[in-house]
């Protein structure tokens, strides 16, 4: 088999441009080079021979078209077979008006960033807006629906309960079981030195009273839930099924967001009851195992030590983290636009909003609690 | 059709899911150079013999031989190579969609011809005006196009390593008529122009009509009838009386026959 290639004959006149071999991808480099290097040589009248030409590809065939061009083309053709002939004359319609866009000019990396920076801030204000927006929706339809009890829908309130809340419940048990051991053990470890072992009870109770349960659950939460609202109500969006909703003349919000919220308000502060009942029971376990303070001990200890004001403050935080969870987890799906990456992006997105918010609000929410000496 | 040399050759094809079985016994060959339309009721298991003949789907028994070799005894790199023979049209396009259009059609040409990025995009823009997508779309993603630009740049994707076979999974569904027809001569144009062989799977009678060759009809788990269209159209099965007989049928039909005299 020859290589292919192309040769500018100069002996004959006009000049001749021999095309010959197969002019297939599997060339492509080597012929580019050749026929970059000939447009810069040939002259306007240089006659172009196509008879020793062998297979033909749509990547010969625009290799040709551009070193020919059309007048040459249609010239010297005709020796070829039917099939060549029509495969170059369409790369060649098509090449013609079809040249590859310039791509913009590198930008300064500084400006780049600044711009970015720019961006990102004006994407969080717009979407701290929008989460209000939202929030203040979902107020406005649960307390239109309040007054309404006959529109009330319990089915898909069980339903998602059933998913965030008692689907939950082993995980959740399991993983503040485990952390209120951690609490005792690194208590025991500690109040060692200073002979007072017998306050790891007091440690456990209070950090899982007041914070590690519904903090740890809302944690939870807002990976498990948020994230799963929306992708269901993301590929719902995906699939135009929001678009169907509304064109049925239901509220989507009605339809999709107040079950999940309600659902949420009422299976995480159940959760959070599991939480603390859990981490103490994870704590009494190891007091029991490693400080020889038995359950009997740890439960009067308890009772005599620990004002029910600490329940009180935990379970409060547990409402607020539910209707927030659940408020970024729908909108997030309702931000979603057309492709499955899309729900992807957003799904991530709301888990991070989610946790980001719930501990700020933790946070506020010691400060305030101290403040008030509750 | 005994002289011609088949390019696909399915044998005993019998596809199962659990205890609903999709094909029993089905026999199809591909000859090389014509388009074959494979027209079949909805689950009647077209796209389901496309998956198993494209290698994506093993059959629970049968053989099918591709340019004489049974894909399912090759090695892995043997059969990559029968694989990059072959070009093929999901029916929504399955684009990248991470990358834009012009990015989808360089892919193949990188990994596997082994150009360079520049060149590689450069012919991706000529695969893509071949398949008559504006220039405006090249540097946009999938999520942004039309579902005809989806189209056009799968085909263009699909045409990247000017395969042998072309396998369309429904190419002109969701077309307007204008860009369906013109679908259909840029298919005939690619096939005469690169001598491709067109396995094509279709519900537009309009297609049927105009482009194909041979017409392959799945009914009752296997291929009914094969043949030329005025042969089939013939057949005395109820399903393809309905078929080519009916309404939309006869209309494509007269269409066809218009189309005929006026050139």
């Amino acid at each position: 088999m020859t290589l292919p290639s192309a040769t500018l004959d100069t002996s004959s006149q006009p000049a001749c441009l021999r095309i010959t071999g197969d002019w297939t991808l599997a060339h492509y480099a080597s012929l580019k080079r050749d026929s970059e290097r000939l447009r810069a040589q040939y002259a306007a009248d240089t006659v172009a021979d196509l008879s020793q030409l062998g297979r033909l590809d749509t990547a010969g065939a625009s290799l040709l078209a551009e070193l020919l061009g059309a007048e040459r083309l249609s010239l010297c053709t005709d020796e070829l077979p039917e099939a060549s002939r029509a495969l170059l004359r369409n790369v060649y319609c098509s090449v013609q008006d079809y040249c590859i866009p310039v791509k913009e000019p590198e930008r300064n990396v500084l400006l780049l960033l600044l711009e970015r920076i720019g961006c990102a801030v004006g994407a969080l204000w717009q979407d701290s807006l929008q989460l209000l927006g939202f929030v203040g929706v979902i107020l406005e339809t649960l307390l239109r629906r309040a007054l309404q009890p006959h529109r009330w829908r319990w089915t898909p309130v069980v339903a998602h309960i059933e998913q965030t809340g008692l689907d939950a419940a082993p995980i959740v048990a399991l993983l503040t079981f485990l952390v209120g051991a951690v609490v005792a053990f690194l208590g025991a470890t500690v109040l060692a030195d200073f002979g007072a072992t017998v306050f790891t009870v007091d440690l456990v109770a209070f950090s899982f009273l007041r914070e590690f349960a519904v903090l740890l659950t809302a944690i939870l939460m807002a990976g498990r839930t948020a994230s799963a609202f929306t992708a269901q109500i993301g590929s719902m969006k995906a699939n135009e099924e929001i678009d169907a909703i509304r064109t049925l003349g239901l509220n989507p919000m009605e339809l999709l967001v107040v079950p999940r919220v309600l659902a949420l308000l009422i299976s995480l502060p159940l959760l959070t009851f599991v939480a603390m009942i859990c981490g103490i029971v994870g704590g009494a376990v190891v007091c029991a195992l490693s400080l020889d303070i038995s359950p009997a001990m740890f439960l009067s200890l308890l009772q005599s030590d620990i004002g029910v004001q600490h329940f009180l403050v935990g379970l409060a935080k547990a409402p607020f983290f539910a209707f927030l969870i659940a408020a970024i987890g729908c909108l997030e799906g309702f931000k979603v636009s057309g492709s499955a990456e899309s729900v992807g992006a957003h799904t991530t997105s709301a888990v991070v909003q989610s946790i980001f918010v719930v501990i700020v609000l933790d946070a506020v929410a010691a400060l305030f609690f101290m403040e008030m000496s509750w | 059709m005994s002289g011609q040399e088949s390019v696909i050759e399915a044998r005993g094809i019998c596809n199962r899911f659990g205890r609903q079985s999709v094909h029993e016994n089905l026999d199809l060959d591909l000859y090389r150079g014509e388009i074959l339309a494979v027209v079949g009721g909805s689950g009647s298991g077209k796209s389901v013999l496309l998956r198993s003949i494209i290698g994506l789907r093993r059959p629970n028994e049968g053989q099918i031989k591709v340019f004489g070799q049974d894909l399912a005894s090759l090695r892995e790199e043997q059969r990559s190579r029968v694989e990059r023979r072959f070009g093929v049209l999901f029916q929504k396009g399955a684009l990248f969609s991470s990358l834009t259009v012009t990015e989808n059609v360089a892919l193949p040409l990188i990994e596997h011809a082994g150009l360079s990025r520049a060149d590689a995009e450069h012919l991706a823009g000529v695969k893509l005006a071949l398949a008559g997508l504006p220039i405006s779309a090249a540097d946009k993603y999938p999520a942004s196009l039309s579902g005809g630009m989806i189209k056009r740049a799968a085909l263009a994707r699909a045409l990247a390593l000017d395969p042998d076979i072309l396998f369309l999974d429904e190419p002109t569904a969701g077309l307007d008529p204008i860009g369906a027809a013109a679908f259909d001569q840029l298919i005939l144009t690619l096939r005469d122009a690169l001598g491709l062989s067109v396995f094509l799977i279709t519900h537009d009678l309009d297609t049927l009509y105009t482009i194909t060759d041979r017409i392959a009809v799945l009914s009752q788990k296997r291929v009914l009838v094969a043949g030329p269209l005025a042969e089939v159209a013939q057949a005395s099965d109820t399903w393809i009386q309905d078929y080519f007989h009916g309404p939309r049928g006869r209309a494509a039909e007269h269409a066809a026959v218009r189309a005929g005299q006026e050139r």
